[in-house]
């Protein structure tokens, strides 16, 4: 019982962490209905500028993460201005395309700025592990769930209790009423990519200090996916719920099924549970229901 | 009309034998170059190991260059193809170079996916593969895949050297019965490599075999850690790649998992298995087929030629890692080779892919030989014959320091009596499958 305990909480962390990622998705999907295609690469150039300017110029974090915050709002007004603007009115695929475009300029230029070698990103989250009797919680973990909770609350704060985020709800309800009413899209979206590249930071933190800050960090997405799949692409209480219940069913299978099936099933067992959920809800457990009349 | 054509004809003579003394000059120029096309990842996800290994690679050969003014004179054209790890941009870039500046005698194809979508390719061609340590390790058989080279040593081989260790630091392998083994491997044809072997010794001496596949890339691995933490294993054998190695290092670690009884496999003994995961991979060991470190003479010659002249392949700080010494053994083979290839033949000529192929089959570089190049202790020594495609096969553990692979052992023997009737049986059954008809070693 304990091991199972153990093994369910493990996942459950987990999924707090891939909820983290899907975060940067939902923003910016219920604000501009684009899916963001380059949220991961967004992780990836976060992590890199912290972590180059870090060890390579010797920045301490308190003084290269609001930098890369910064760095980050800029990306989010270049975007607007290079690929967005001109996008105005297009089809979703269209500005879906062009997320895929950005997300390989942003890998190619951080890249190019600080070269493809491993480094670290260590911002002082202590990962020693704590026993609870015989079952063991880490402590990164705990830390990493603190961090997004808090996170999650002051996203739910700025939606929900200031002017800007009044103004983000009713462009996410109704682009064209918004504008109406006098609400400037282009400011809208600068501040929406500016707060999935925040998320992005968070994420570049989290997932650097576990993984290191190296290329491959983008793959965190494919934990993502799943979480949007199930929670929907319009609900950020679904991102998290989603992503607790992936975190726990891909480690309760891994440990209980996989050694039926042939064990490592986790990466693909995430999606079977995502899909399963779909075949109920199609627009996801939190998603909007799509009714349009004919 | 007539003069106006005379003088056409007359111009047109003329540029003609100024483009036919052109191209007989850089005919000549090509003549004297030895051409070898470098396959290399400097971009994409499993970059942090590429850039040291394209680097050691290039510099090596910048250093024959400048220092020897080549083999015999025979300078070396080397030209980089970037294939970011994928297997379809490295046969491009094969297909693209192989017939380019006096065509290739041989590739280092440094991936086993590129290596696996080649070998027919090669084979057809009659160029030679090094393959270092990664692809088929069946290939060191070699009346099979006669082209095929896995110099110095095979998934196979370091794993016979990985289980040696384990023994004797057990006090001999009859203590190892009744002990808890895990290996935690990448779950893909790679990390099944050393399971036939593993589970031979499991048998043999009764220790508990555990197979833990993680699922690449393998950023998410707190399941398969909390699983291993309960079986309380005595040793660990690590089969990662890329970022599945320093995640499983920091994942074992901050569930209170003893690194030092964690040992990585060739591939799982680079720095960016270790660097990324900090302060955890202290004391974390793994098994590889070279001295780490720079503290080896090759490093001031390369510091005289190629360093301090500021023609570096890269930005430095590849120097003395596992991926540049890597680099340095593999252009040394290559080297070596050619050299062997010339006396065979010709000196200061560049050598065809006949020549290059048959100096591979009888390559010989023994530790003295070593010594010579700066790379004694660096280099393992190695005696090709046409049976046998790895030679002595050695290897040795190294450990982490938290700074600096340290070296725990000297290279140790591979139990060859053990791995190569399985190399036999393997490549036979490659063979029959593919429709090879071995070759005769009489």
């Amino acid at each position: 019982m304990m091991f199972f305990l153990e093994v369910l909480i493990g996942g459950l962390l987990a999924g707090v962490m891939y909820a983290l990622v899907a975060l940067g998705f939902v923003l910016i999907f219920k604000a501009s209905g684009i899916f963001n295609f380059a949220q991961a690469a967004m992780v990836l150039f976060a992590a890199m500028f912290m972590g180059g300017m870090h060890n390579d110029w010797g920045l301490p974090y308190w003084l290269a993460i609001p930098i890369t915050l910064v760095i980050m709002i800029g990306v989010a007004w270049v975007i607007e201005r290079v690929v967005l603007r001109p996008m105005v009115n297009q089809e979703p695929i269209i500005l879906f395309m062009s997320t895929i475009g950005i997300f390989f300029a942003l890998i190619g230029f951080a890249e190019i700025f600080w070269g493809s070698r491993s480094r670290t990103l260590d911002v002082g989250i202590p990962s020693d592990p704590i026993f609870l009797g015989d079952m063991l919680l880490q402590s990164y973990d705990l830390i990493t769930a603190a961090i997004v909770a808090a996170l999650v609350v002051g996203l739910v704060f700025f939606s929900q209790k200031t002017r800007m985020g009044r103004v983000l709800r009713a462009v996410a309800d109704d682009h064209q009423a918004a504008q109406s009413v006098g609400i400037k899209l282009s400011t809208v979206w600068v501040v929406v990519w500016s707060i999935a590249g925040l998320v992005a930071v968070v994420a570049g933190i989290v997932w650097g200090g576990a993984l290191g800050v190296q290329p491959v960090m983008v793959d965190v997405a494919f934990k993502a996916l799943p979480v949007l799949l199930l929670g929907g692409l319009t609900s950020i209480p679904g991102a998290i719920v989603a992503g607790l219940i992936i975190g726990a069913g891909e480690a309760l299978a891994e440990v209980y099924l996989g050694p039926i099936i042939g064990g490592g099933i986790d990466s693909w067992f995430a999606y079977i549970i995502a899909m399963a959920f779909m075949v109920w809800r199609p627009e996801g457990l939190f998603g909007e229901k799509i009714i349009e009349r004919i | 009309m007539k003069t106006t054509m005379l003088r056409k004809a007359a111009l047109m003579g003329l540029s003609a034998c100024i483009g036919l003394t052109g191209a007989i000059s850089a005919q000549a120029q090509e003549a004297k170059e030895q051409y070898l096309p470098s396959l290399v990842y400097r971009t994409g996800p499993f970059a942090p190991s590429g850039i040291g290994f394209a680097d050691g690679f290039a510099d090596y050969v910048t250093l024959i260059n400048e220092r020897d003014g080549g083999i015999n004179g025979v300078k070396i054209r080397l030209e980089e193809c970037e294939t970011g790890y994928a297997n379809d941009r490295g046969v491009e870039c094969y297909e693209r170079l192989k017939d380019r500046h006096g065509g290739a005698t041989v590739v280092a194809p440094l991936s086993t996916g590129i290596t696996y979508a080649l070998i027919p390719r090669t084979r057809a061609d009659g160029i030679t593969m090094s393959t270092m340590g990664y692809g088929r390790a069946d290939a060191a058989y070699g009346p099979v895949l006669d082209n095929v080279f896995m110099v110095p040593t095979t998934y196979w081989s370091s794993t016979t050297v990985v289980m040696d260790y384990i023994a004797e630091q057990e006090g001999g392998w009859e203590n190892l019965k009744g002990k808890d083994i895990v290996h935690a491997y990448h779950d893909s044809a790679y990390g099944k490599e050393p399971l036939g072997v593993l589970r031979h010794y499991a048998e043999k001496y009764g220790f508990t075999l555990h197979e833990m596949p993680i699922s690449p890339p393998g950023v998410e691995q707190r399941t398969v850690w909390t699983q291993v933490r309960r079986i309380k294993p005595d040793w660990i054998s690590l089969f990662g790649w890329g970022v599945m190695n320093p995640t499983a290092i920091r994942t074992a670690s901050s569930m209170g998992i003893d690194v030092s009884r964690m040992i990585g496999g060739i591939y799982a003994a680079q720095d960016d298995a270790v660097k990324p995961a900090g302060e955890d991979a202290k004391g974390y060991k793994a098994v590889t087929f070279h001295g780490p470190g720079a503290d080896y003479p090759i490093y001031q010659e390369l510091k005289k030629h190629v360093y301090d002249k500021d023609l570096a392949a890269g930005s430095g700080d590849a120097k003395g890692t596992i991926a540049y010494n890597r680099g340095l053994i593999n252009a040394g083979y290559i080297v070596e080779a050619w050299r062997q290839a010339q006396e065979m033949s010709e000196k200061g000529r560049p050598s065809t892919r006949e020549e290059t192929l048959k100096a591979w089959q009888s390559l010989d570089i023994p530790e003295a030989r070593t010594k010579e190049l700066g790379m004694g202790g660096l280099m393992p020594p190695v005696h090709i014959t046409c049976l046998d495609h790895e030679g002595p096969g050695m290897a040795l553990i190294q450990q982490w320091n938290g700074e600096a692979w340290e070296q725990v052992t000297e290279f140790r023997k591979p139990n060859k009596d053990l791995v190569f009737p399985m190399y036999k049986a393997s490549a036979e059954a490659y063979a029959k499958q593919e429709g090879i008809t071995p070759k005769s070693c009489d």
